[in-house]
């Protein structure tokens, strides 16, 4: 009894190993973007300090080209943010690489606008980039999704 | 039935239910019936991986010489130079050979002796902004040079070139670039290369004249681009098969993919993920990966890839915000937002593309796999890399998949149109060895 016990828990083991793997297995291969992104343009920064959009030149973004981009900022309030420090960085959360460039926000052009320089995406899929911003309302960062 | 078979049979069955489940567009997909349909994404996806998808050649702002046709003439001519060489024998074309597809079928490059890794074809090459597995360069004129001054390649030198072209090729030279510099006094043999007496002698060379023997060797390069970047892909069956189904044109035959082919197709851009990188018309993404090819055995430290690369990009004395370039700061975007550092970067190298990948056995960037098969087994496995973190996942896919995808490469072949065919190269292009 105690035997068959074993075999019996050693058993259901192998099955939770075996369903593991072909989960793991399965997400590798076939795994899909989750359904509830928020693809927009505008967004919300993640402490809600600051409200940000993003203008790519032209209405839609070219795979394996450098482009330019504005990015817009401004307060909870409403109010234009033009003196900030901003970052960038990004990549795809399901292959687990960044971004093939090393973008750079480059100047301030006024009315909160921001031009953002050396933007690249050289695979299609789910990308996400992400804004530092460091200004007078504090720090915090904004996340954009993407599908190309 | 004993408890342990009961509950191992019960997982099979969970398992097979939960892997059908993951695996939802397969179960989804109708019968196949001898033409595969494709889903509007699928379409999409087809689109931009036809020739036809092919933006027009892009400007090159480094290079003024880049669309002159005899800045091209005279480059196809220096592409076939054999006294271009330390030893009188090797040119461009002993490794990139016309009639391999610009290519050698050999695991390593061999020319005055023996590269580090495998000879890379030419077109399409004018598309990426990086050239060389690591992207050393970032144009093709700057890739040219290296070369031309590498003592494992041509094993030559940039004054003994100067006194070639002045002495055999003074006349079209000049119609292109404008008056040679003053050769008198120079010695036979002088560079930045390695060889220390050649290296010791070139140091001698005041810098004013270094510069103006340094613009005339860019000007070679510029030459060797402008023919370079007007080698043009031609359309394959697997361009005809796209633009007829896009066209909902019923499918000739010659335009036709088998069964097994478009199968292969179908896991290309699908199951086997290979179009993640082998994107857009010419199947490549121009970017660098790490996907654990193993190292050449008898190498002790793995090549490192782009981690160098990258280095060497940016501090290239023909690089595109170099003296020698005629680009304006603004034009060297693709160096100003490089990726310089980072663990992405070890190991990775550059995506080559498949068009013709077919016919340009061995593969990899020091030819480790004989066959496309021993390719396809790689990605299917995705081992550890040797160095740095492989970005492969394990595909699981059938020894029946695995030779669908083949079938599938195979229907993308065709013929290069080389400008000037009807101008006899003056020298042999005979390898050496």
């Amino acid at each position: 009894m105690r035997s068959s016990l074993f075999r019996f828990r050693s058993s259901v083991r192998s099955l939770a190993a075996v369903m593991a793997l072909a989960l793991l297995h399965g997400c590798a291969m076939f795994i899909k973007p989750p359904a509830d992104l928020d693809y927009g343009r505008v967004r919300t920064s993640e402490a809600g300090l600051y409200r940000a959009t993003i203008r790519p030149d032209g209405d839609s973004i070219p795979q394996g080209k450098l482009q330019k981009w504005t990015l817009h900022l401004e307060t909870a309030a409403g109010v234009s943010v033009d003196s900030a420090s901003v970052s960038v960085n990004g990549g795809m959360p399901q292959h687990g690489h960044g971004l093939p460039t090393k973008p750079l926000v480059t100047n301030a052009l006024g009315n909160g606008d921001h031009r953002v320089e050396g933007m690249k995406f050289n695979m299609g899929g789910w990308w996400v980039v992400r804004f530092r911003v460091t200004a007078a309302a504090g720090a915090d960062s904004v996340v954009f999704n993407l599908k190309l | 039935m004993s408890p342990t078979l009961r509950v191992s049979l019960a997982a099979a069955i969970v398992t097979a239910t939960l892997v059908r489940a993951l695996t939802s567009d397969v179960v989804a997909r109708p019968a196949f019936t001898g033409r595969e349909k494709w889903t509007m994404a699928e379409r999409t996806m087809l689109r931009s991986l036809s020739l036809a998808s092919l933006d027009a050649l892009p400007a090159d702002p480094s290079n003024r010489y880049a669309d002159d046709s005899a800045a091209a003439q005279l480059g196809r001519q220096w592409f076939f130079e054999t006294r271009f060489s330390g030893n009188g024998q090797i040119s461009c074309a002993s490794c990139h050979k016309p009639d391999k597809g610009f290519q050698d079928s050999r695991p390593l490059g061999v020319g005055v002796g023996t590269a580090g890794r495998r000879t890379m074809p030419i077109a399409g090459a004018s598309y990426s902004a990086w050239q060389f597995w690591d992207g050393r360069s970032d144009s093709q004129w700057s890739q040219a040079l290296g070369p031309l001054e590498s003592a494992v390649e041509h094993g030559g030198d940039r004054v003994a070139y100067a006194q070639v072209i002045a002495a055999e090729y003074r006349r079209p030279y000049e119609s292109v670039f404008g008056p040679l510099p003053d050769l008198r006094g120079l010695p036979a043999h002088a560079g930045p290369v390695a060889d220390t007496v050649r290296r010791l002698a070139w140091s001698r060379i005041p810098p004013t004249r270094q510069r103006e023997i340094s613009a005339l060797y860019a000007n070679m390069g510029k030459a060797i681009a402008a023919f370079e970047r007007r080698i043009r892909l031609t359309p394959t069956r697997f361009d005809r098969y796209v633009d007829a189904e896009l066209a909902h044109r019923p499918l000739a035959p010659a335009d036709s993919l088998s069964v097994e082919e478009q199968a292969g197709l179908r896991l290309f851009i699908g199951k086997a993920s290979c179009s993640n990188c082998h994107n857009g018309p010419l199947l490549t993404d121009n970017h660098f990966h790490n996907t654990g090819v193993p190292v050449v055995p008898g190498v002790t430290t793995p090549d490192s890839g782009r981690t160098v690369g990258v280095r060497q990009a940016l501090s290239g004395e023909f690089s595109c915000v170099s003296r020698y370039s005629d680009a304006k700061p603004d034009d060297c975007e693709e160096l100003r937002f490089a990726v310089t550092n980072g663990a992405e970067l070890v190991r990775a190298f550059k995506t080559p593309s498949l068009r013709n990948a077919a016919t340009r056995a061995p593969y990899m960037h020091a030819g480790q796999f004989r066959t496309l098969p021993e390719v396809l087994a790689h990605y299917n496995r995705a081992p550890t890399a040797p160095a740095g973190t492989s970005e492969l996942k394990r595909l699981g896919l059938s020894v029946t998949e695995l030779r669908q995808i083949e079938a599938f490469l195979a229907t993308l072949v065709s013929s290069l149109d080389v400008p000037y065919t009807n101008d006899a190269p003056r020298s042999s292009t005979q390898p050496v060895h």
